[in-house]
């Protein structure tokens, strides 16, 4: 197949725009009911079922209902920047998914289309500074509120989001070393060819990855600008109606980016695991499906089929993200704010940070060994495998995360481990109500 | 002056891990997410079943021919904490009295059931019933016409010196 004409492509560009909006539009609508009723079957409940067969028509009732909500503006706000707040919010979550490529090229008898709006050469760093720009949004709506909680909310957003921007950036160094490219057509290529997905490869990367999406998207247990129980609702207290609808939809639509970019990234994005029939790339301007041993382009043959087949991969995979994304949160309770950046700082920076280092030198001595295909991937995901389980086993391992506990001294035992804690404990006759005193099931305190 | 505090034994802090104990509970909900036993009840599809003990809005219970149980006897007004019965009796040709008004403010009536233990002829009883919704507050005044007319069932286990009742 060859390339669009400049016409079509630019017709065809409008057609996925307006289908690539108006379906994640509909997405994030519909994982407002999938958030309402998993969270209801988690608790034994059964969720809202009454609008429409198993409360399919929900999200259209809750739209509605919003729209028709009074609108109102706090006396001591900031008109310009309370009304220009949940558009900023808006306009990141939605332009992200532009860069996100969701089914293998559609031929027509035009040329094969491109299964992404816009095939940026700067793929990923396009997400990373528009995802940025998400802050402004939640800082401004805080600020211009001019209400303490919703204050609180912002300034916490932009703290957590910039912490954490650190090492989801740190995270995605990996991903770029592995497939030398960050366009993320080219990054689902690579795994294509590497015959595996970077979820194996890369596997310490992938997590720290989703730990820091979590805190990048505002979900619990990161929740920290929302904090029903502390803020009010943070940021968004002050805003009613579809201002505060805005919003909603822009938390959704960072799930659903994040979701599609984990897909990407790490799970071989649309292609289909063990088939090598999608295997499909622009190069030098035809569309490809491998090199033969000599070197030679093999043509790809697109089908409808396959572009269909290949989206239904991509939908799955986005889905147990989203999935994922709801479970924790209905799983877990939220961190301290304290906690929120001791982690980000003193664990994910130092951890992403070594597994780069270690990763580089992993790739760097197979490459002078000469080492390519298979056993390239089995030797990283090797490599890997042993980080994540040091991550998992020895790192976090009876870490003391709080800072409520404190010896008789007064000083904090925050961040030490438990072997260090456990004798400052036993020596002080445990007058803290800290885990562990094994003598102090009753303890005498003085002067109540 | 000291206070003695209980401190609470907490798990073995040489087990804590945050992300084995998250995925340990995510198991937990996931588990509960595929549960498919839900304990919300589909109201007003399905419906709740009450205890035999229930205590509800009353019945009066009716004659063959009609006529209420009751005779008038003035227990209930007397017995009843609330305050809530009104009974003006009388008495026909043949000297068997009856009530003349007998009015129960369900606003009031706090369910106890004093008035169906005491009547001497089982004639009003509390019933197995809880969906009394009305349009407008006066509705809650059950006269004898309405009492009578009460067709849910009446609590069965109201006598105290049945052991099932205890």
């Amino acid at each position: 197949m060859h390339e669009l004409s400049s016409t079509a492509f630019v017709i065809s560009s409008f057609i996925k725009v307006f289908l690539v909006f108006s379906v994640s539009l509909l997405v994030v609508a519909y994982m407002t009911l999938a958030e309402r009723r998993i969270s209801a079957f988690i608790q034994d409940r059964r969720g809202p079922n009454r609008v429409g067969p198993s409360g399919l028509l929900q999200p259209i009732a809750d739209g509605i209902k919003n729209f028709a909500k009074e609108e109102t503006m706090p006396a001591t706000a900031n008109r310009r920047f309370f009304v220009l707040a949940p558009a900023l919010a808006i306009f990141p979550a939605v332009a992200t998914f532009a860069v996100i490529p969701f089914a293998a090229p559609l031929p027509t008898p035009w040329g094969a289309v491109d299964m992404v709006v816009a095939d940026l050469p700067i793929g990923i760093l396009y997400i990373l500074a528009l995802s940025s720009l998400g802050v402004y949004g939640l800082f401004l709506a805080g600020w211009s509120s001019n209400n303490k909680y919703a204050f609180l909310g912002g300034l916490r957003s932009s703290a957590q989001m910039v912490s954490y921007e650190v090492a989801l950036g740190l995270s995605l160094i990996p991903v770029f070393m592995l497939a030398g490219n960050v366009t993320l057509t080219e990054i689902v290529w690579q795994q294509q060819q590497l015959g595996f997905w970077y979820a194996l490869p890369l596997s310490l990367a992938f997590i720290l990855f989703v730990i820091s999406a979590f805190a990048e998207t505002n979900r619990l247990p990161f929740d920290m600008p929302e904090a029903e129980s502390e803020l009010v609702t943070g940021y968004h207290t002050e805003y009613s109606s579809m201002k505060f609808s805005m919003f909603f939809i822009a938390e959704y639509s960072h799930i659903l980016t994040a979701s599609a970019l984990m897909a990407t990234l790490f799970l071989g994005g649309w292609s289909i695991p063990f088939w090598s029939g999608d295997h499909m790339f622009w190069h030098e301007g035809m569309l490809i499906a491998g090199f033969t041993a000599a070197g030679e382009a093999i043509p790809a043959a697109p089908a409808i089929w396959k572009t269909l087949l290949t989206f239904l991969a991509f939908a799955l995979k986005t889905a147990f993200f989203i999935l994922v994304f709801i479970w924790v949160r209905w799983t877990l309770p939220r961190f301290r704010y304290d906690q929120v950046m001791h982690l980000g700082w003193k664990v994910m920076l130092p951890v992403s940070l070594g597994y780069v280092m270690a990763l580089a030198a992993t790739i760097l001595v197979l490459d002078q060994l000469g080492v390519e295909g298979f056993l390239f991937g089995a030797v990283l995901t090797a490599v890997s495998g042993l980080a994540t389980l040091l991550f998992v086993f020895v790192l976090d391992r009876g870490r003391i995360m709080g800072g409520a506990a404190a010896d008789s001294e007064g000083r904090p035992l925050q961040g030490l481990s438990v072997r260090e804690v456990r004798p400052i404990l036993a020596g002080a006759g445990a007058t803290s109500g800290l885990p562990g005193g094994s003598d102090s099931e009753i303890a005498r305190k003085e002067g109540m | 002056m000291a206070a003695t505090v209980k401190v609470m034994r907490r798990p073995d802090p040489e087990e804590v891990s945050y992300l084995r104990s998250a995925l340990k509970g995510m198991a937990l909900t996931f588990r509960h997410m595929v549960r498919p036993e839900k304990v919300t009840v589909q109201y007003p599809e399905e419906r709740p079943e009450l205890s035999p003990r229930w205590r509800g809005t009353h019945v009066m219970e009716v004659h063959a021919d009609g006529r209420p149980k009751c005779v008038a006897c003035g227990l209930c007004p007397t017995v009843c904490p609330a305050n809530c019965i009104r009974l003006v009796g009388g008495e026909d040709d043949n000297g068997n009295r009856y009530p003349i008004v007998y009015e129960i403010d369900e606003f009031r009536c706090i369910f106890c059931g004093m008035c169906q233990e005491v009547c001497p002829v089982e004639a009003i009883h509390v019933g197995v019933h809880f969906e009394n919704a009305e349009y407008s507050r006066d509705r809650f005044v059950y006269d004898l016409d309405r009492l009578m007319e009460q067709d849910h069932p009446s609590t069965l286990l109201w006598d105290p010196s049945d052991p099932r009742s205890e």
